[in-house]
């Protein structure tokens, strides 16, 4: 008779899809509190995690711990393999906690400027 | 710990101005190949979860479905400390149309690959930003052992609007990619001197 091996557990892996559904996260909530945010929008931490506000998940914390940085909503997403609807929500929890800053792009309301413009034509050819 | 938050506070770690570029196309186009030939990431993937949206999977037979996993790759380029491009591999199912809106909104402009061997799989993303006024521009995946066809046919074949340029490129060249970059931002830059002149003459 085989013994038990780790091999056991393979079908639990990346492909098996999420353990916890994924809104589970969220108790439920689809939308976040206060207006949404843009994916390309940058979040940083106000304060340094660790401090303790009764009603955080990990995932609260995994998200202030990733943005001691300035870092965008999709890459916090990517980076914490959350989804994007999840990630809008807990993002949400901290801005009204006050836990995080969150800035919007600037370029989303008006046309761009051409001078920005300039300078991507410029980076990218120096790339 | 109070000096490294009074830095950061005091603007030493500053907000970059994020711009969207589109990579759009049909299924297979090479979208995928081009965000992550042009990307200084590994290109990454995140996920949008869906729940009870029209046009989601038809749900007769399994009721108990109530969301459906869109994935959507994006990459970055650091243009300058304070500047950064995000490259968005468009959904390709017309169902997910409505996550295009979500995308276009701000973008500085889109990429339309083009396989001219399915040259008609590219129409809906070209009506797409037409209708909207979004700068685009069509790069034609020259894939080995596909007729080579000149850009003035593609132009022709998929009716566009005078001015709107189309390249010729190769999705897994990094400099072929970064050429189309630089083709669309001229284009959107002269679109909206254009956009510019237009509203005050």
């Amino acid at each position: 008779m085989p013994a038990d091996t780790p091999g056991d557990l393979h079908w639990l892996d990346h492909d098996a899809g999420p353990v916890v559904r994924p809104y589970a996260m969220t108790q439920g909530r689809v939308a976040p509190s206060g207006s949404d945010f843009d994916l390309v929008a940058f979040v940083v931490a106000v304060v340094p995690d660790g401090l303790s506000v009764p009603g955080l998940q990990p995932e609260h914390h995994a998200i202030v711990a990733a943005a001691w940085e300035p870092i965008s909503v999709v890459e916090l997403a990517s980076t914490l393999d959350l989804s994007i609807g999840v990630i809008r929500v807990l993002l949400g929890d901290l801005r009204s906690a006050g836990l995080i800053s969150l800035y919007e792009p600037p370029a989303a309301a008006q046309p761009h400027d051409v001078d920005v413009l300039k300078a991507v034509v410029n980076g990218l050819r120096a790339l | 710990m109070d000096s490294v938050r009074s830095d950061r506070n005091g603007g030493s770690s500053r907000i970059p101005t994020a711009l969207k570029i589109l990579i759009a196309g049909g299924f297979g186009a090479g979208k995928t190949t081009m965000v992550g030939s042009v990307s200084e990431i590994r290109p990454l993937q995140t996920e949008e979860v869906l729940t009870g949206v029209d046009g989601a999977d038809d749900l007769s037979g399994v009721e108990g479905k109530t969301t459906t996993t869109v994935t959507m790759d994006f990459g970055r380029i650091t243009i300058t400390e304070d500047l950064q491009l995000y490259l968005f591999g468009t959904p390709g199912q017309d169902r997910f149309w409505f996550l295009w809106d979500e995308l276009s909104q701000g973008a500085l402009g889109a990429v339309v690959l083009a396989d001219t061997r399915r040259l008609e799989d590219c129409f809906p993303a070209v009506d797409y930003f037409e209708h909207r006024h979004i700068p685009f521009v069509v790069a034609v995946n020259c894939f080995a052992g596909a007729r080579a066809y000149g850009a003035q046919d593609v132009s022709r074949a998929l009716d566009l609007d005078q001015g709107t340029p189309v390249v010729l490129c190769d999705a897994r060249d990094r400099d072929s990619g970064k050429e189309v970059l630089i083709r669309l931002v001229e284009y959107a830059g002269r679109m909206h001197t254009a956009r510019l002149l237009d509203s005050v003459g």
